[in-house]
């Protein structure tokens, strides 16, 4: 594998494809932005595919190129990790309609010479999955050994398990659901509104122009609150006032500057948000996600998209997270049993919401290496 | 080495078999019983940390409670449905029971006896709650809100019209014989199917 240029740090490709997509449309060619870490073994038997979440990206556990910031999954991925290079490939590809590098809005259009915008065709969890399958097939890797997910990851790797039956041995999903809820879709409601009321978008045509930064910013805002619990915010902020420019100590203001220390952060949460993210792709894999709905395919019933797998699943849910309650991963669970699959899940307790996943969290740990462990020697 | 009622039902389930262990701790017999039984096992536990082991021994394990969440299980999906020293611990007994023999084929439910001469003799001549080696909680911090006795498990089964297809008793850790055993047992293991 030495020299093989398919493998290694910050990769690029441009594959014919063409990505067959849930709406009917064909989408080709498929550039793709990934990096693996580790080396695929002779029999290729230890490829471990991690999917990441609405704003994540392809660096897992190497420096993110425009923030200068560690990989986002440091904690899960690197030497002596649960994911461990020296025993996994590692392989994470931004998914189709992000904007690090792999096909979405921002993409230059070949047909057109300029960007695609909104003539990016409409993508579902199921298409990204599909032209992640595109890669692996570049990659010659036909069977994963285990395919890793939190939140949108989670989604993939659901649906992983249900598209390719044949190609997971196993499935790690936290912090996760099988299908949006109508609170979730409101959400995201919320932050495209914000985005496509911002002047500055013009319908998606702003590439060469002004970014709608303050849209996308406000949708951040919007969508970072999701991710807190209220026992996070107020352990974190509380009340608590800001200190004043002009160095008058925790006042308040009287009018509408961020008096607030949870105001004051959650501005800065989306105004740097704003500059390693596109507007459009917020909106593309928003979108997405809201039509994510395991079941749909299936009658209604959630146990018949895992009639094929063989595949053993291990679901994590955290007590705090409401974006993704611990009910959505018993419903998956409830499922996997339905249809005779082999499932763990553990709730466990942590007061950070949603982001729990990203945190350190020494259980979640422990429970994915078992977990791996325990598939790798089978 | 497993509990001595672990290790009769381990000895009593088929090679190859389907099991699920409702209330399974860190997965002990699961373990056990993959190990050397190639059983495929599942688990249902209540306890997170038990859970984490479990799952990190390489077991498939749902947390969960057993009140509440065996009807999420299709019917006859598993050869046997173990339940061991839990069934006292349940808010409905009944209900668990029910479920067990609608999952399984068969199902074990092992159980400390209540009617135990020493517990017997405490009630009797102390006038106090028992607190002896099996059930060491007081009456106020014991999980064991069901306490059961081996006639009383007799008479439920029976009105139920639940089958005995196996039974054994302990005393201590060795086996006792089945005359007297509502007197002389400290635990019983029952293995039933539905009639």
């Amino acid at each position: 594998m030495h020299g093989d240029e398919r493998f290694g740090l910050d990769r690029k490709i441009r594959l014919l494809g063409p990505v067959k997509l849930d709406s009917g449309a064909e989408f080709a060619p498929v550039d793709f932005a990934y990096e693996t870490y580790g080396t695929l073994n002779a029999d290729k038997s230890n490829a471990v595919l991690i999917c990441h979440a609405l704003t994540g990206d392809q660096y897992v556990a190497s420096k993110h190129p425009i923030t200068g910031k560690d990989g986002w999954w440091t904690r899960m991925v690197g030497p002596g990790k649960p994911l461990d290079p020296a025993r996994h490939c590692i392989i994470s590809i931004n998914v189709m309609g992000s904007c690090m590098g792999s096909s979405g809005p921002a993409s230059i259009d070949p047909s057109t010479g300029g960007p695609y915008g909104m003539a990016f065709p409409v993508i579902t969890i199921g298409d990204m999955v599909r032209a992640q399958a595109i890669l692996l097939d570049h990659l010659g890797i036909e069977t994963l050994s285990a395919v890793v997910g939190g939140s949108m990851g989670g989604m993939q790797a659901l649906s992983w398990a249900a598209l390719y039956p044949e190609r997971v041995r196993s499935a790690v999903i936290i912090a996760s659901t099988a299908r949006h809820s109508a609170q979730n879709i409101a959400f995201h409601e919320v932050g495209r509104q914000a985005i496509m009321a911002d002047p500055r978008w013009n319908n998606g045509a702003y590439y060469g122009r002004e970014a709608p930064a303050s849209g996308l910013a406000v949708a951040r805002m919007a969508a970072h609150i999701t991710y807190l619990s209220e026992a996070g915010l107020t352990e974190k902020f509380g009340r608590r006032l800001q200190n004043r420019p002009d160095g008058t100590m925790g006042s308040k203001s009287f009018g509408f500057d961020a008096d607030f220390q949870v105001e004051s952060y959650l501005r800065y949460q989306g105004l740097s948000f704003v500059d390693r993210f596109d507007a459009n792709s917020y909106l593309y894999i928003t979108r997405a996600m809201d039509y994510f709905d395991l079941t749909e395919p299936h009658d209604g019933v959630l146990a018949k998209a895992f009639a094929a797998t063989k595949a053993r699943f291990c679901l994590i849910s955290f007590d705090s997270d409401w974006l993704y309650p611990t009910s959505e991963s018993r419903r998956v669970v409830h499922a996997l049993n339905a249809a005779g699959a082999a499932a763990s899940f553990v709730e466990l307790s942590s007061p950070f919401g949603h982001d729990s996943f990203l945190l350190d969290a020494p259980e979640m740990n422990r429970i994915v290496d078992g977990f791996l462990r325990a598939g790798e020697n089978l | 080495m497993l509990r001595s009622d672990l290790a009769i039902i381990a000895r009593n389930v088929r090679s190859g078999s389907r099991i699920l262990d409702v209330g399974c701790g860190d997965g002990q017999l699961m373990a056990a019983l993959r190990d050397h039984k190639q059983v495929d096992a599942r688990g249902l536990e209540i306890d997170p940390v038990n859970v984490a082991t479990a799952v990190s021994r390489g077991l498939s394990v749902v947390q969960g409670d057993a009140d509440s969440d065996l009807v999420d299980y299709p019917d006859g999906c598993f050869d046997y449905v173990i339940l061991s020293q839990t069934l006292q611990t349940t808010r409905r007994p009944d209900f668990v029971l029910d479920h067990m023999l609608r999952i399984g084929q068969q199902a074990f439910v092992s159980f400390p006896n209540f009617a135990q001469w020493k517990i017997r003799i405490a009630h009797m001549f102390g006038g106090r709650m028992p607190v002896t080696e099996q059930l060491p909680h007081r009456w106020y911090d014991t999980p064991n809100i069901h306490h059961v006795t081996i006639d009383d498990f007799r008479s439920f089964l029976k009105d139920r019209g639940v089958v005995i297809e196996g039974q054994w008793f302990l005393s201590g850790n060795k086996p006792r014989k089945k005359a007297l055993a509502n007197l002389m047992a400290e635990h019983a293991v029952f293995l039933l199917r539905r009639g």
